[in-house]
């Protein structure tokens, strides 16, 4: 077959996360006769969701009535907060911030709940496709009627394979984006719609995560806490998360934002350092990793949010910046987004027009409106960004002002401008031990034969201005070793881009300061199985 | 012709399979599974058949879970024409899986039944030859390379001394090894047209076949982890080392 087929629905949705897949879901229940699909990059739905989580319920009661007496394999109830303020060897409990109270919600790994939802979803009908991934959009008219699937089978110097089968056009009269933070596609149709324009550049952060088996009795089973503070220094945003499961299981990650300044910072590292802190470490020790993985977050808010519609398409979840970053949770609102964006395709005869406008109105605008302001009061630090954040909760986010935030980008120091703080890390015994035996805990699979996924437009620029400006910071930010300065006779010094480690956190794509690296998606079915996370 | 393909729900491969800590066997829950690599290989060799015009009809078959339709609905997606859903809660031993096998090749008479050389769960490698000789028919195993000529197959086995050929009598029991062929990418509409193929379901009671646990597993565990490798400076350092550890 050399000829591109093509399949037809009313709504194709792309990407089977917590707001595709509760976009899909509604679609169903407001109109049993639309027939829609949902593609997901993933081998299995689930496989490349990474969360902390603890969710806020309420949109789960909304769209699935009863989920509670048949919920996913991990949904523990929170039983109670603790907030901390870490410093080297020690720290301060703090009171919870009031975003931060997690009373009647629960601790689950997302991708379980995904994993969950697929197979309610289909039994509504809706067309399920793990493995295949979204490369581009379908344009008529300048209007989006679809998209194309990734062909499979090219060879690393785009040849074509003997099991070559070029990928399908799915063309739908509304096509709904649900790819996640700094999805691929997205990032393609807000440039084209100039979808940003006039709104506060989008800002992220990189998130950790690690699933941990404890020795017996350990885990205090609902038990959440998060922290901020060290090791991250005290203009580098950063925080950590440890939830009690059960069955001895314990979730803990660490999130650095990506505005940060310093040139040689290793997000992998701070995240390792905070294991090793006193009052975390004796809880690890003797127990095992059964996954791992890393994922960027974003973290704009409101006033970075781009508009969510264009003509025959539309965004939901964390591609468009749903997450609401004080209360470090973006389920709910993806799920709400998800299903607003069905509610009101339906009534509009699956046109997007004002999709944006109810978004923006309903209570999933309401909400990051309302702590708009708190995130980007840390651009100060740590101290002025809690007085900041303090304020803004007593006011109920009312100041007539909007700070703005940066492109993360931009906001890197070059080595002869910047002193990095002074470091005193603690010499590291847990697993894992490098940055490679985490990517093994990630269970990330490419096919070695395929072009390279990350697309650095000019390594020129490696060798010569970046390695003297920024020391190579891709050889850092970067969790899973993917970039690499290595020299030999043949090539001298040169960039070697390990792409078959890449664990689809998309942070290269976001924090590269010269902006040349470009994530697009591998083959379907690449990437990552994360288990449980 | 009919073929009949013979499939396994396994853990998928790139699952880093976890040990249960009271040992009674491995971690299935929220793990990936998926078709066993051999007998998508198996599965590939019977659509190339047919596709050589060599055969009408390929029938899929699993034992398993009613989850394990998922894996005949992959096999559908690739190209088999029907598919057979032995329903059985309980792990399969080889030879019951064989002597389900038997009992469908009674029913169905097919000209050749292929299956992996094992499964990557419990690497038995049995369940072929077992049914070869329920059945009473040729077997050839570990196949590399499969021609047919009328009512004979010509199959190349991968020994430990290298490559056997060998001519067999149709119908005949063929289990595949890894270098026999690259299953093909499933295609998306595929996957849609084979929600649409019929899946028998059955039973082991349905088909008179005994389930036969002569195997019992006491326990799994997983293999002793690997002690850190050490640097030494020089050659006498390293037969100190040696001698030490009483190694020479």
């Amino acid at each position: 077959m050399s000829e591109r087929d093509v399949m037809e629905y009313d709504v194709v949705i792309v990407g089977a996360g917590p707001a595709g897949l509760a976009s899909a879901i509604r679609f169903k229940q407001l109109n049993e006769e639309l027939e829609v699909c949902v593609i997901e990059k993933a081998s299995e739905v689930g496989a490349q969701i990474l969360a902390g989580a603890v969710i806020e319920p309420e949109p789960l009661d909304e769209l699935l009535p009863g989920w509670r007496d048949n919920p996913p394999n991990i949904c523990v109830p929170v039983k109670r907060d603790e907030f901390r303020v870490l410093r080297k060897g020690g720290s301060s409990r703090f009171p919870t911030p009031p975003q931060m109270h997690n009373k009647g919600n629960f601790i689950v790994s997302l991708s379980a709940v995904c994993k969950w939802m697929a197979p309610q979803a289909e039994e509504l009908g809706v067309e399920i496709y793990p493995g295949f991934a979204a490369v581009e959009a379908l344009f008529e008219n300048d209007k989006v009627v679809g998209v194309r699937i990734g062909d499979m089978g090219v060879a690393k110097d785009g040849s074509e394979k003997s099991g070559y089968t070029p990928g399908v056009d799915i063309k739908a009269k509304l096509t709904v984006f649900a790819e996640g933070c700094r999805g691929s596609v997205t990032k393609q149709l807000i440039k084209k719609y100039k979808l940003d324009e006039g709104k506060s550049p989008q800002t992220y952060g990189i998130g950790f995560k690690e699933l941990w088996q404890l020795p017996e009795g350990r885990v205090e089973a609902g038990k959440v806490m998060h922290t901020f503070g060290w090791p991250a220094d005290k203009m580098t945003y950063g925080g950590s998360y440890i939830y009690h499961l059960d069955k001895d299981r314990l979730a803990i990650g660490y999130v650095v934002g990506l505005d940060y300044e310093d040139p040689e910072l290793k997000p992998f590292e701070m995240f390792q350092q905070l294991k090793h802190h006193p009052e975390i470490k004796p809880l690890l020790e003797g127990g095992k990793i059964l996954s791992a993985g890393t994922r960027a977050i974003v973290e704009g808010g409101w006033q970075s949010m781009p508009k969510m519609e264009m003509p025959g398409a539309l965004m939901v979840g964390d591609c468009g910046g749903t997450l609401n970053v004080p209360k470090i949770k973006g389920t709910h609102t993806a799920m709400r987004s998800g299903m607003l964006a069905a509610e009101h395709a339906v009534a509009n005869e699956l046109s997007p027009e004002g999709y944006d406008a109810l978004l923006r109105g309903s209570a999933v605008g309401k909400e990051l409106k309302r702590v708009r302001n708190m995130r980007p009061g840390f651009r100060k630090g740590l101290w002025p960004g809690i007085v900041n954040a303090v304020f803004e909760t007593v006011t109920f986010g009312l100041a007539p002002w909007t700070l703005e935030n940066h492109a993360d980008w931009s906001s890197l120091k070059k080595v002869n401008e910047y002193t990095p703080p002074e470091r005193d890390f603690y010499q590291r015994d847990l697993p894992p031990k490098d940055r490679l035996q985490s990517v093994y805990f990630a269970a990330t699979d490419h096919d070695e034969d395929q072009p390279i996924h990350l697309h650095v437009l000019d390594t020129d620029i490696c060798v010569t201005k970046c390695r003297e400006e920024y020391n190579n910071p891709c050889t850092r930010f970067c969790p899973a070793n993917v970039y690499e300065m290595v020299e030999d006779e043949e090539q001298g010094l040169h960039l070697q881009i390990n792409s078959a480690n890449c664990v689809h956190c998309k942070t290269c794509d976001i924090k590269d300061p010269y902006q040349i690296i470009n994530w697009v998606p591998p083959e379907g079915g690449s990437g990552p199985n994360y288990q449980n996370l | 012709m009919k073929l009949m393909v013979s499939v396994k729900r396994v853990v998928d491969y790139n699952v880093r399979i976890q040990v249960k800590p009271d040992g009674s066997g491995v971690v299935t829950d929220g793990v990936k599974m998926s078709m066993n690599p051999f007998d998508e290989i198996a599965m590939e060799e019977a659509l190339r058949i047919k596709e050589a015009g060599n055969a009408e009809e390929i029938i899929a078959v699993t034992i398993g879970e009613q989850k394990a339709q998922e894996q005949l609905r992959t096999a559908l997606a690739m190209g088999a024409d029907r598919a057979i859903h032995v329903e059985v809660d309980e792990d399969i031993q080889p030879l019951t899986a064989a002597r389900v096998l038997k009992a469908l090749a009674d029913k169905e008479q097919p000209g050749m039944v292929l299956l992996g050389k094992q499964a990557i769960d419990d690497d038995q490698g049995q369940t072929g030859q077992m049914l070869a000789a329920l059945w009473d028919r040729p077997q050839a195993t570990f196949a590399s390379k499969v021609d047919l000529d009328g009512q004979k197959a010509k199959v190349t086995r991968e020994v430990d001394a290298g490559l056997e050929t060998i001519e067999v009598d149709l119908p005949a029991v063929v289990t595949t090894d890894l270098r026999l062929n690259e299953p093909r990418y499933v295609k998306l509409p595929d996957i849609m047209k084979a929600k649409k193929k019929p899946i028998d379901t059955t039973s082991l009671a349905d088909l008179g076949v005994e389930a036969a646990p002569g195997l019992k597993v006491t326990n799994t565990a997983p293999p002793p982890e690997r002690q850190g490798g050490k640097k030494v400076e020089s050659v006498d350092e390293l037969v100190s080392e040696l001698k030490n550890r009483g190694l020479i």
